[in-house]
């Protein structure tokens, strides 16, 4: 069981992430996917909002949402605290500066907004849209793809 | 019943999120830099079981274990996909997290990561403002 502890190879990883979508089917009946959360979160905190993008969402009867995303959050704790050696570390110690704090805020709006507008993240489009053959999922994953290339390797941010 | 399946999947991504370093900063660098292949094994590997999935779901017609059809929506092309998806691609390069992984930061101990989310919170609202506006 010593192998539990130290991270593990893509070869677990990847098809363990693979079966989230037969197992939330099969038990739930719900389609993979994480970045509805924020539209859900959104409807739910502004019930009064004249915006039909959040007063259009019914998020009385999509409350799965918050409970997997709550699961998400429940798990990685599990994972980190009981399941591995030493404490660790995810995000570059500079990023606990102002500097790097105003870096995080501009790329969780980029995230929040980009992945709205697209309809979905690495977890929808990605993995579900794509083993669903679904090719605007492709077009969407290629997409993700050209942003992540752009800002790394042209604009260097 | 329904609720108590999605928490324990739901954990379980956690966990495999954490324990594969999935949700780390470094990783994501390492796949934009193209110096390990980690993520997109990880990537590859875990679209075949999930399509496979779905295949041998259609092929025998299972249901749902509460005998519900099981229905994928399709998920039509619009422009906002390849706009909203490069953007979103930078903020995941930037923030070394895409949605998932940010809960799992969270979850893990990043407690930064909180800026993150409340970052992506805003973009949701912005995008919520533009919508009527932006082409789709």
């Amino acid at each position: 069981m010593e192998w539990v502890l130290q991270p593990w190879p893509w070869y677990i990883a990847g098809p363990l992430i693979g079966l989230m979508v037969p197992a939330l089917l099969l038990l739930s009946g719900k389609t993979f996917g994480v970045s509805t959360s924020f539209q859900h979160l959104g409807a739910m905190c502004s019930p009064n909002s004249r915006l039909p993008y959040l007063k259009n969402y019914d998020w009385r009867s999509n409350q799965w949402r918050i409970v997997f995303v709550a699961g998400i959050v429940l798990g990685a704790f599990v994972g980190a605290q009981y399941l591995s050696i030493e404490p660790l570390s995810f995000l570059p110690a500079d990023y606990y500066s102002l500097g790097g704090m105003i870096r995080l805020a501009i790329g969780g709006l980029l995230v929040g907004f980009g992945v709205r507008y697209a309809g979905g993240c690495t977890s929808g489009h990605t993995i579900m849209g794509l083993s669903n053959l679904q090719w605007s999922s492709l077009v969407a994953s290629i997409s993700f793809f050209i942003g992540g290339l752009l800002i790394t390797h042209v604009l260097q941010f | 019943m329904k609720q108590l399946f999605v928490l324990l999947i739901g954990s379980f991504f956690g966990v495999v999120l954490v324990k594969s370093e999935v949700v780390s900063w470094y990783r994501i660098q390492k796949m934009f830099l193209f110096e390990e292949a980690h993520m997109y094994l990880i990537i590859a590997s875990a679209i075949a079981v999930g399509a496979g999935s779905l295949y041998l779901i259609r092929r025998f017609h299972l249901k749902t274990v509460f005998h519900e059809d099981v229905a994928v929506k399709a998920k039509p092309f619009h422009k906002g996909i390849i706009i909203g998806g490069i953007i979103f691609g930078i903020g995941w390069a930037i923030t070394g997290a895409c949605p998932g992984p940010i809960y799992a930061q969270i979850g893990s101990g990043e407690y930064i990561a909180l800026i993150t989310f409340a970052g992506a919170m805003v973009g949701m609202y912005l995008y919520a403002f533009l919508q009527p506006k932006l082409p789709h």
